[in-house]
């Protein structure tokens, strides 16, 4: 376990070198000159140098690169503009504030929308796959599946800004979406991302129940569900004990790539509800050529994804036992 | 050589027939039997088949109605928008003149702008389908096939492409092309934008399929066919294209007719926040970008070409379905 946890993660930190440097010379080309940013509206030619050399700009590309990566570590020191401690993600001149500060200040956002989503589609989903595999061919199951072919092929733009208008603008069953930190009222943070909860738990549902059903089918005819039934077991059992256990292989794999994308911006969700969280975050870098937070939220976006890979890839070893981590 | 597939038999007409015809069916033919009984494989393919004829038919379309999707008809014709650039009439102002409304503003015909921007999103998702299908076969057969250093490599390179987060790095990337290709007065042009579009889907893409594809590549090299064709000396490039190949047109055409959805709705997404196709050239995710703009008034203009993606996407989800039944009946949905 721990070697394989070593191997992993020194594999994470590899691949995120690399997408940090693609990211970075890509971007180099996006026309920004963060100095005026630094130094103001009125800047004499002199002070712009100055701040051009604090930021480390009249640099060559790959030294300004490991300057920007050793910051993570090590903190960087911006001469005159201040002293970013470690992990420095660098400062953004357009929100006035170190990066890494920002990416916190966000980071709850997306995090409270993900998890509630998560729990709502993941049990939701998980339930109806089974009871539609335990009720295979009749209505129930061709409810199921009916629904969660549409579902899997809505759009969260349309059924949200749907939703945003019938149940918000005409009837006002729910509240306008909006974050309120859950330290200071659980109530109105619950309400306030209620919607988006629910719309994105229509759309991943679908995907859930689709996958639960088919591997549930496919373990109830496995021979071991069988002997377990013809010694008597009873079949609630037989479900919980031995068919759940195959199918959360699949669960659980379809669930590190969600939670994954969704904890690394769900940058449409976020735009269509006017939640502020990193996906916003990461598209108001781009239209303000905000290259500092571009650089941070692609590579908490990626870390996300690489990190719940190695979760999913870890979990298999304590689902099934015959798979062993190498 | 195919791996042969169980014959479907058809117990009834064999015994009646006088002399037993044993004429060999090809894998294609079996398969397009199997399909034709599958009525809800039909019937997407039907629906797939009139979204691919409205789109090749658009002009004609056009010519009939009378009407194109360029014409600013509600600021050219006064009543048909209000003071606030609205439809005067109810549902988005839809009436026997405008059968789908009229777009708030700018005022031109929602069902032509739904009929031509089928064109622009399958354009788009089919040339991004096809460079996704054969950049996958390719790295997926070399990699399977080369094993080694060679594998470790683009498996590395997979890993990593399948861990960008392509959606951002697409927005972020496009100022960036607009930078080094457009100069700042010019506009950008419509071939440029929709070349990005296709060449950036089809670079975040591409590593999912080839992954499958090794995969399947890696099994198929180990059967006894492949051996017995290295044994007997054949070259590398008979084993991949005589022996290889034709046992992964079955995954490869799954795979094809799951990803063409879901790159026409990648495109919508991507048109919904900003990078998408340019005006005037229609397109639905821009469609959907107005409508989510405008929905507290005109809702309608939301409504037509959500229902129109839903339509398709689930047609072609189907029609995904049911040529992997076809293909490989002992897969059970």
């Amino acid at each position: 376990m721990l070697r394989f946890l070593t191997r992993r993660t020194l594999g994470a930190a590899v691949t995120l070198v690399i997408i940090a440097a693609i990211t970075f010379f890509l971007f180099f080309a996006i026309p920004s000159d963060p100095a005026r940013l630094a130094c103001g509206k009125v800047c004499p030619p002199e002070l712009l140098e100055q701040a051009r050399h604090n930021l480390g700009l009249d640099q060559p590309l790959f030294a300004q690169f490991t300057a920007w990566l050793t910051g993570i570590f090590a903190g960087r020191d911006y001469g005159g503009l201040g002293y970013c401690p470690a992990p420095c993600l660098g400062y953004s001149f357009v929100n006035q504030a170190p990066v890494f500060e920002t990416i916190l200040d966000r980071l709850p956002v997306t995090i409270s929308l993900t998890i509630g989503a998560a729990a709502v589609f993941l049990v939701f989903g998980v339930a109806t796959g089974i009871i539609a595999a335990l009720n295979q061919g009749r209505p129930l199951d061709k409810i199921a599946s009916v629904s969660s072919l549409i579902g899997f092929s809505l759009q969260i733009y349309f059924v949200g800004t749907l939703a945003l208008y019938f149940l918000v603008y005409k009837n006002q069953i729910l509240a306008r979406p909006q974050y309120l930190p859950f330290t200071e009222d659980p109530l109105a943070w619950a309400s306030g991302l209620a919607l988006p909860w629910v719309v994105l738990s229509i759309i991943f549902t679908a995907n859930y129940t689709r996958m639960t059903r088919s591997t549930m089918v496919e373990q109830l005819g496995e021979d071991y569900v069988r002997t377990a039934r013809a010694k008597g077991m009873k079949g609630r059992s037989v479900v919980m004990r031995f068919a759940l256990r195959g199918t959360l292989t699949t669960v659980v794999t379809i669930f590190g790539v969600d939670l994954g994308a969704l904890i690394g911006g769900a940058i449409i969700t976020e735009t269509t509800f006017g939640l502020q969280g990193l996906g916003r975050l990461s598209i108001n870098a781009v239209t303000d050529s905000d290259l500092p937070v571009l650089m941070a939220t692609v590579l908490v976006a990626a870390g996300a994804i690489i990190v719940f890979n190695i979760v999913v890839d870890a979990l298999y070893a304590f689902i099934d036992p015959r798979v062993r981590l190498s | 050589m195919t791996i042969p597939a169980p014959a479907t038999a058809e117990p009834g007409k064999t015994l009646a027939a006088k002399a037993p015809e044993t004429t060999g069916r090809s894998p294609g033919r079996l398969m397009w039997l199997r399909f034709r009984r599958d009525r809800t494989g039909v019937a997407s393919a039907a629906v797939v088949v009139f979204f691919l004829l409205v789109a090749a038919l658009a002009p004609a379309i056009s010519w009939l109605y009378g009407k194109d999707p360029y014409t600013l008809y509600g600021q050219d014709t006064p009543g048909l928008l209000n003071d606030f650039g609205y439809p005067v009439l109810p549902n988005g102002g839809v009436s026997s003149e405008f059968w789908f409304g009229i777009e708030p503003n700018l005022g031109r015909d929602v069902f032509m702008q739904l009929v031509y921007g089928i064109r622009t999103s399958l354009l788009i998702a089919a040339a991004a389908t096809v460079l996704v299908t054969a950049i996958g076969i390719v790295m997926g057969i070399v990699a399977g096939y080369a094993g080694g250093k060679t594998d470790y490599a683009i498996g590395r390179v997979i890993d990593i492409t399948l861990s960008f987060p392509s959606t951002l790095f697409i927005i972020a990337f496009m100022p960036v092309v607009e930078n080094v290709f457009v100069s700042p007065d010019e506009e950008t042009p419509v071939w440029l934008r929709a070349v990005t579009l296709i060449v950036m889907l089809t670079a975040f893409q591409w590593a999912g399929i080839a992954r499958i594809l090794r995969g399947q590549v890696l099994s198929l090299r180990e059967r006894e066919f492949v051996e017995a064709a290295r044994v007997t000396g054949a070259s590398p490039a008979r084993i991949i294209f005589k022996e290889l190949l034709p046992n992964l047109w079955t995954p490869i055409l799954i795979q094809a007719t799951l990803l063409l959805p879901a790159l026409v709705t990648a495109e919508a997404a991507l048109s919904f926040l900003g990078v998408g196709m340019i005006e005037p050239i229609p397109d639905w995710g821009r469609m959907f970008l107005r409508g989510t703009q405008v929905y507290h008034n005109d809702i309608t203009y939301l409504i037509f070409p959500g229902v129109a993606l839903l339509i398709f996407v689930i047609a072609f989800n189907l029609l995904g379905d049911s040529v992997r039944d076809a293909f490989d009946p002992k897969i059970k949905r």
